[in-house]
């Protein structure tokens, strides 16, 4: 289990979003989806933490569960020492101002209907603030996005992509929160423009000194942005630590993996070691049993399909689920 | 302005053109019934009764000799008026359930999709009929019991809208920064439904004239000597073989004006929403 102080912004303690499934009208069944599955992990105030993995991995579950956008099934979650899973309506609603969220899509990120100036004010609008006061700070936020006061009238629609996304930023920071979350607020993008937001969002974690929660499928981008990066593989949290050193010197075959199946950043490192899992993520309904990476890893011994390893310290600051990260030797080569 | 621009598209959808030229006939008649009519739509000519078209009556008169073409100007007035209170508070009734159903689920949502699939599952002329004999002959009871029945569909295509659009990201963002229930279904739910809203409430109006003239020639609604089309057909069909006219015109207008607000409900869906095309 991971240490726990008063640097932690956020907490998550076995935290689980098991979805049930009923079927059948007679003899009803009760599956569970288990999105999120017992994940521990805390994200210090100031850092970026980055949480990569594959669709369906449970990664964008994991952030929705922070600000209370879907109840926990177990475990618990919480924001600068309070319990978000029982705050009352309206300390949960002064907990979420703390808290801003950027989304994959920028188009249906903001409401069709509204002006920009209509979308990025209202947070300010909800928080009571008054007429002049919000139209100062918008005027200020606006610019610190990088967004033409020009734009302020237009509708969604009528924004390019980039724009759109340095509106929800706006959004989302116009409060002054001290968590971001970013649920892969670039891979809608196009490679220029994912360039700029990153950019963008760099200097406003140093401006602000803003703590991000940095979702992303994509490792070289997660790997420019983040300080620790956790990786996630069906519903679980199978490796965390230090980005650089995760990236040298991955403990888990599943990261492994990942990162050798990211397309190289030289020529050189074409002739690196390459990791490949056998077949395709089973269903989060029915996981195998042991370790869920099993019936792929080449690793593979009898204690792996019986036993789940649990997510366990290796050194001062990088964390793995598997029983042979210690011999694995798994480096890819960088 | 960029108006023509915008205008092009709707010039050349023939559908909606011919729609809308429909309707501003029925309206003009409307609002300038007292100019276009020769006559009151009560005042008798004995003598002249049941006169077939003529110079004095275009439209021929009736048993008891009155002016069939003022009759059928006047009653437009009664139509548009009909069709324009049953569909607002249908719509009123019908976007407000399906708004709660699809936004909050669960039980609500059983509820009041039960209550809706009732009103689907019965007639709605013979539902209609029993709240009328209840209440008592007259055109305001009329409208009352159309409207009652007939807010189904909105309910429904609003609730699946509404499921749909809660799991927006911008609806979510809104929860995130604490937006009431209620400010999320009106602020950001309802407005994305507008298109839909405006389309099915034309497409309702038809429905609802035609359902309230049918309950006036069965002799529910409007009372004579009102100018209800349903009125007319009805004091019509006794002379269906002596003075076809009586009967033939408030039809044709009835004819016109369903005929008018469905291609300009076909026409409007096809202009707010291109993809909605077949």
């Amino acid at each position: 289990m991971q240490s726990r102080d008063a640097s932690d912004l956020v907490v998550l303690d076995r935290a689980q979003k098991h979805f049930v499934i009923t079927k059948g009208l007679i003899r009803r069944s009760h599956r569970a989806i288990r999105a999120v599955d017992d994940v521990s992990l805390s994200i210090h105030r100031g850092e970026t933490f980055g949480l990569v993995g594959e669709s369906g991995s449970g990664k964008t579950t994991l952030a929705r569960l922070i600000p209370r956008l879907t109840r926990l099934t177990g475990g618990r979650v919480s924001f600068d020492g309070r319990d978000i899973d029982t705050v009352g309506g309206s300390e949960l609603t002064r907990i979420r101002r703390r808290m801003g969220i950027v989304f994959q899509d920028p188009a249906s990120s903001l409401s069709p209907r509204a002006t920009v100036r209509g979308s990025v004010i209202r947070p300010l609008q909800l928080q009571g603030a008054g007429a002049r006061e919000a139209a100062g700070r918008l005027l200020e936020t606006v610019e610190l996005v990088n967004l033409g006061p020009e734009l302020l009238e237009r509708y969604p629609h009528q924004l390019s992509g980039g724009q759109q996304q340095r509106a929800s930023i706006a959004r989302a920071i116009i409060l002054r929160p001290e968590l971001l979350i970013l649920d892969e607020p670039t891979s809608a993008l196009d490679v220029s423009v994912q360039a700029q937001i990153l950019n963008l969002l760099l200097e406003l974690q140093r401006e602000f000194g803003l703590t991000y929660l940095f979702i992303t499928h994509n490792l070289s981008v997660v790997r420019y942005m983040s300080d620790r990066i956790g990786v996630m593989y069906l519903g679980k949290l199978v490796e965390v630590g230090p980005a650089a050193e995760l990236y040298a010197r991955p403990l888990h075959p599943y990261t492994a993996a990942l990162l050798s199946a990211s397309p190289p950043q030289t020529p050189r490192l074409r002739q690196r070691r390459k990791f490949a899992l056998a077949g395709d993520p089973p269903s989060l309904i029915d996981p195998p049993a042991g370790c869920h990476l099993h019936p792929r890893c080449a690793f593979t011994r009898d204690i792996c399909r019986q036993e789940r390893p649990a997510l366990r310290a290796i050194g001062l600051a990088r964390f793995v689920a598997c029983h042979f990260a210690e011999q694995l030797a798994l480096q890819v080569g960088d | 302005m960029k108006l023509p621009a915008q205008l092009r598209p709707v010039l050349r959808n023939p559908q909606f053109v011919a729609g809308v030229i429909l309707l501003l006939v029925v309206l003009f008649s409307a609002l300038g019934a007292d100019m276009i009519a020769p006559k009151s739509f009560e005042e008798m000519d004995i003598p002249s009764s049941l006169a077939p078209p003529s110079r004095q009556y275009p439209l021929g008169t009736d048993h008891y000799g009155r002016c069939i073409f003022s009759r059928v100007v006047y009653g437009s007035r009664i139509a548009l008026r009909v069709g324009l209170i049953v569909v607002t508070i249908e719509t009123v009734i019908g976007v407000s359930l399906g708004l709660l159903a699809g936004y909050y689920g669960g039980r609500v949502d059983r509820v009041i999709s039960f209550v809706t699939d009732l009103t689907w599952a019965l007639p709605p002329i013979v539902l209609a009929l029993a709240i009328v004999t209840a209440l008592g002959p007259s055109l305001n009871n009329v409208v009352i019991a159309i409207a009652l029945v007939s807010w189904a569909g909105y309910s429904r295509l609003i609730r699946s809208k509404a499921q749909s659009l809660k799991n927006m990201p911008y609806v979510e963002a809104a929860r995130a920064l604490g937006e009431s229930d209620f400010s999320i279904m009106f602020r950001y739910i309802l407005p994305n439904t507008y298109g839909l809203i405006i389309v099915l409430a034309t497409l309702s109006v038809p429905a609802a004239i035609l359902s309230t003239t049918a309950l006036s020639f069965l002799g529910l609604g409007s009372q004579p000597p009102a100018p209800d089309w349903g009125v007319i057909l009805n004091e019509g069909i006794a002379y269906m073989h002596s003075a076809p006219w009586i009967s033939i015109f408030p039809g044709l207008a009835l004819v016109c004006t369903a005929l008018g607000f469905n291609l300009l409900g076909e026409g409007l869906r096809d202009l707010l929403d291109p993809r909605m095309k077949v």
